[in-house]
């Protein structure tokens, strides 16, 4: 967008590189900002978080204008606006700030998204947004009508007045104004260009005409645009300094005068982009005045010195900051792909050194234990890099409960356990719908409205608890509610509905997981927040794939606990490796249920070769790993040696799995098929085990569907 | 090689104020706040400091104040980086004793003439 800047600085400015970096610091700020304007207490607002707050839209206004994204720095312009005077104390703090500030972080954050997709898509109108803020911020009461009549008030605290003359210019039937743009005195003319590009580069700013008539160092542009004065010096300020530029209503303008005087105008000084002060330390000018001044600078130290107390708070955050460094996560997944590789190697070297002699290798061996225990440090300590805390799933939710309450007329006490409990980065991604949507349904369809719960001598405000924990190798997320339960009897009656196999006999825990059943909903009234009978299967679904369990716990009248197991990664996973021919697969230690020798008898053959063993008077299916993959067998198809079951359990169903023997249990690496090779049927990943060869971890869901059809 | 102090609590400005002074042939040495910038400059020498006025901790001219207290920075030229340059704020940073004033967002070009008229 320089290119006049790149040839007079000899340097190439070019500020794409730092989007990315802007990006994600205003999304920090951003997320900094919505968590503390929902800590706010309206009653008792203190200085600080006034602070934080204003210091986080401060910081992205400045980010955005210099980035050239006009738009969020408008925004964050006006939202600023109103948090200064809120420090200050000029205002007292109401809700209705509250929310507009939320809504606006909402907005910027779709604007800057936009901006990082490369400008495509409809830009969101903020103009709403910004009108609420300075009627706001200007002590208004926000105007109910959005097509209130009364032109917007200024914001109290308005950029400094521009160099532009108080001609109001006239607007035309369409909304659009006649402008005269005085653009100099320029030392290169060709500056004013980009001013022309801006134009056309920018749909809906207007149009631009050059204007006959030149004056020395002077271009003038005829302009009809809708844009205010401000929007369009805010533009051209990345192009020309502010101080250069008049904009004047058509015809109402003078002659083009020299605007040397112009730049020169005491009035005007605001809006300079620099200055020195006359005398100041540093100024090359003279050096007496230079002492003088650094003497009188001295008292001021002591301000200084009182205001430390406060400032010692922000202490730990800063230095937060400037012991962590973003990483991309590529290069992480390529650490932890390498590590994995020498867990391999590690193993293959202790595998083939078995057999040495200790005597004679002693020094080799003690090499090699020390490998071991060393790659098993190196590899946990490159999988905790990959461990975020679940505060970053967590936060997410007061905002969402916060609109969800509002819209549901419920009032409801978040309440968060664990928030530092860590988690693999690709899980916590994964996990965000389905705690999502547990969130959504506790708030939804087990707190009651507040009549209700004063009438059952409950609080009015139901409480939500969220918590997060470790507990062996796993992550225990509970999402708990004080609301009204699930009620047995309603799930067994629309269990027989959807003829499900149920009896009144059934123990608690088995009726509600009846619920994740697809399309199950006990809702009595469908809300557009959940109760669309999608949802549970899904959450189930998604959850198992990931490794993991959903229980539940309910009392009716008193609330319902779901608790979600997760594995802390899925990078490394618990298998059991069995034998088939002179293959080995890897079961999911989590699916496995039990495993038996099995006796020819046991086995029924039903139609079309399909198999079934009775397990303690229970059929299930017999899934033969030798006949769907095609194990060749050196002795022919005759010599079968399957003689064991493992039955392992997916989807709520269970199948039993036939193998020549089981190899043993251990930790694997998992490795992406998909990526490495293709998409294979039945098999969620691959490994490679200690002697080199490799082995494919089994999807038992597929074997579980499988089995069905 | 003249170093120059960038002081800023936005990392995106501090990598582009870094990346144009670099551009220009300075060296570069960045804080993170005005506490930071105290502790950086006591230990690394600079000819000019660049320094944002609303920070965490320490602001700009509470930086400059303390700096012109230092024996080694009496002289030094300090310039402000702010998003308004009202009255106000000059007076205070005049008071401070600050050497001049940068409005944001500034253009790298005019960053560096400004530079090149005060450091030395």
């Amino acid at each position: 967008m320089a290119d006049t800047h790149q040839e007079s600085a000899g340097a190439d400015f070019d500020l794409t590189q730092f989007y990315q970096i802007f990006f994600e610091e205003a999304a920090e700020n951003l997320d900094q900002m919505e968590q503390m304007l929902l800590n706010l207490d309206l009653e008792a607002a203190n200085d600080e978080e006034l602070n934080g707050i204003f210091r986080c839209a401060h910081s992205i206004k400045g980010g955005a204008a210099t980035f050239g994204f006009a738009d969020v720095a408008e925004l964050t312009h006006q939202m600023e606006s109103l948090l200064d005077r809120l420090r200050r104390h000029e205002l007292r703090l109401i809700a209705p700030m509250v929310d507009v500030l939320l809504e606006s972080a909402d907005a910027s954050r779709s604007l800057l998204a936009r901006h990082q997709a490369g400008g495509q898509g409809e830009a969101i109108s903020t103009h709403d947004l910004v009108r609420s803020i300075s009627e706001l911020a200007s002590g208004q009461a926000p105007a109910m009508a959005p097509q209130a009549v009364v032109p917007a008030p200024q914001p109290a605290f308005a950029p400094a007045p521009v160099a532009a003359p108080a001609v109001v210019p006239e607007v035309g039937a369409d909304g659009m104004r006649a402008l005269e743009i005085h653009i100099g005195p320029l030392e290169q003319l060709a500056q004013a260009d980009a001013i022309k590009e801006l134009f056309r580069d920018i749909p809906g700013l207007g149009q631009i005409e050059d204007l006959p008539g030149e004056v020395a160092d002077m271009r003038r542009f005829a302009v009809r645009t809708a844009s205010s004065n401000d929007d369009l010096l805010d533009l051209f300020a990345f192009h020309v300094a502010k101080d250069k530029v008049s904009i004047l209503a058509a015809g109402a303008c003078p002659a083009p005068a020299p605007a040397a005087p112009v730049a020169q105008s005491p009035a005007l000084d605001a809006a300079r982009p620099y200055g020195f002060f006359a005398g100041a330390p540093g100024v090359p000018v003279d050096e007496v005045a230079v002492a003088a001044l650094a003497a009188a600078a001295a008292p001021a130290q002591r301000t200084a010195a009182a205001r430390a107390a406060p400032e010692a708070k922000g202490a730990s955050q800063a230095s937060m900051e400037s012991s962590t460094i973003r990483v991309a996560v590529n290069k992480v997944d390529q650490l932890i792909n390498l590590v994995g590789e020498l867990v391999i190697t590690q193993a293959m070297l202790a595998q083939n050194s078995r057999g040495l002699d200790a005597g004679v290798h002693q020094q080799l061996l003690a090499g090699l234990a020390d490998l071991d225990r060393n790659t098993r440090d190196l590899q946990e300590s490159v999988m905790s890099i990959r461990m975020i805390p679940m505060s970053i799933v967590f936060n997410r939710f007061p905002r969402m409960l916060r609109d969800l309450a509002a819209k549901l007329g419920k009032k409801v006490d978040f309440i968060t356990h664990g928030e530092a409990t860590e988690l693999d980065k690709s899980l916590v991604e994964k996990i965000t719908d389905p705690l999502t949507h547990l969130v959504r349904n506790s708030l939804d369809h087990g707190i009651e409205l507040p009549e209700d719960r004063l009438a059952v001598g409950k609080p009015e405000h139901g409480s939500l608890t969220l918590s997060a924990s470790h507990q062996g190798g796993s992550i225990v997320i509970e999402v708990r509610d004080d609301g009204k339960g699930m009620s047995r009897e309603k799930i067994l009656k629309k269990a027989r509905e959807r003829g499900l196999d149920v009896s009144d006999t059934m123990p608690d825990s088995e009726v509600w997981q009846l619920i994740f059943a697809p399309g199950f909903s006990t809702a009595d009234v469908v809300t557009d927040v959940s109760g669309r009978g999608v949802g549970m299967d899904v959450v189930k679904r998604n959850i198992t794939s990931l490794g993991g369990s959903v229980e539940i716990d309910s009392a009716e009248g008193y609330g319902m606990r779901v608790s979600v197991r997760l594995p802390l990664t899925l990078a490394i996973m618990d298998g059991m490796s069995v034998g088939v021919g002179d293959e080995v697969y890897i079961l999911p230690l989590s699916s496995v249920v039990e495993s038996f020798q099995v006796n020819e008898g046991d086995v029924n053959t039903v139609t079309q070769g399909s198999q079934l063993v009775k397990v303690r008077e229970e059929y299930m299916p017999v899934m033969s790993l030798e006949r769907i993959f095609q194990v060749p067998r050196p002795g022919g198809a005759g010599s079968s040696g399957n003689n064991i079951m493992v039955v392992v359990e997916a989807d709520g169903s269970r199948v039993a799995v036939l193998v020549d023997e089981l190899l043993g249990q251990h930790q694997v690496v998992v490795k992406n098929l998909e990526t490495n090779y293709r998409k294979v049927p039945n098999v969620s990943g691959a490994t490679i085990l200690g002697d080199g060869t490799v082995a494919l971890i089994l999807d038992t869901g597929a074997l579980v569907r499988r089995a069905r059809h | 090689m003249l170093s120059i102090l960038a002081v800023d609590d936005s990392p995106s400005m501090r990598k582009m104020v870094s990346f144009t002074l670099t551009s220009a042939g300075y060296h570069v040495v960045e804080a993170v706040d005005g506490q930071d910038a105290l502790e950086k400059a006591e230990t690394h020498p600079v000819s000019l400091v660049l320094a944002d006025q609303n920070m965490p901790r320490l602001d700009g001219i509470g930086l400059t104040r303390r700096l012109r207290a230092h024996p080694r920075y009496k002289g030094t030229p300090i310039l402000i980086l702010t998003t308004e340059s009202s009255d106000q704020m000059k007076q205070a940073g005049r008071a401070a004793g600050a050497t001049g004033w940068l409005v944001k967002p500034f253009d790298p070009v005019r960053l560096i003439e400004v530079i090149q008229k005060v450091i030395r």
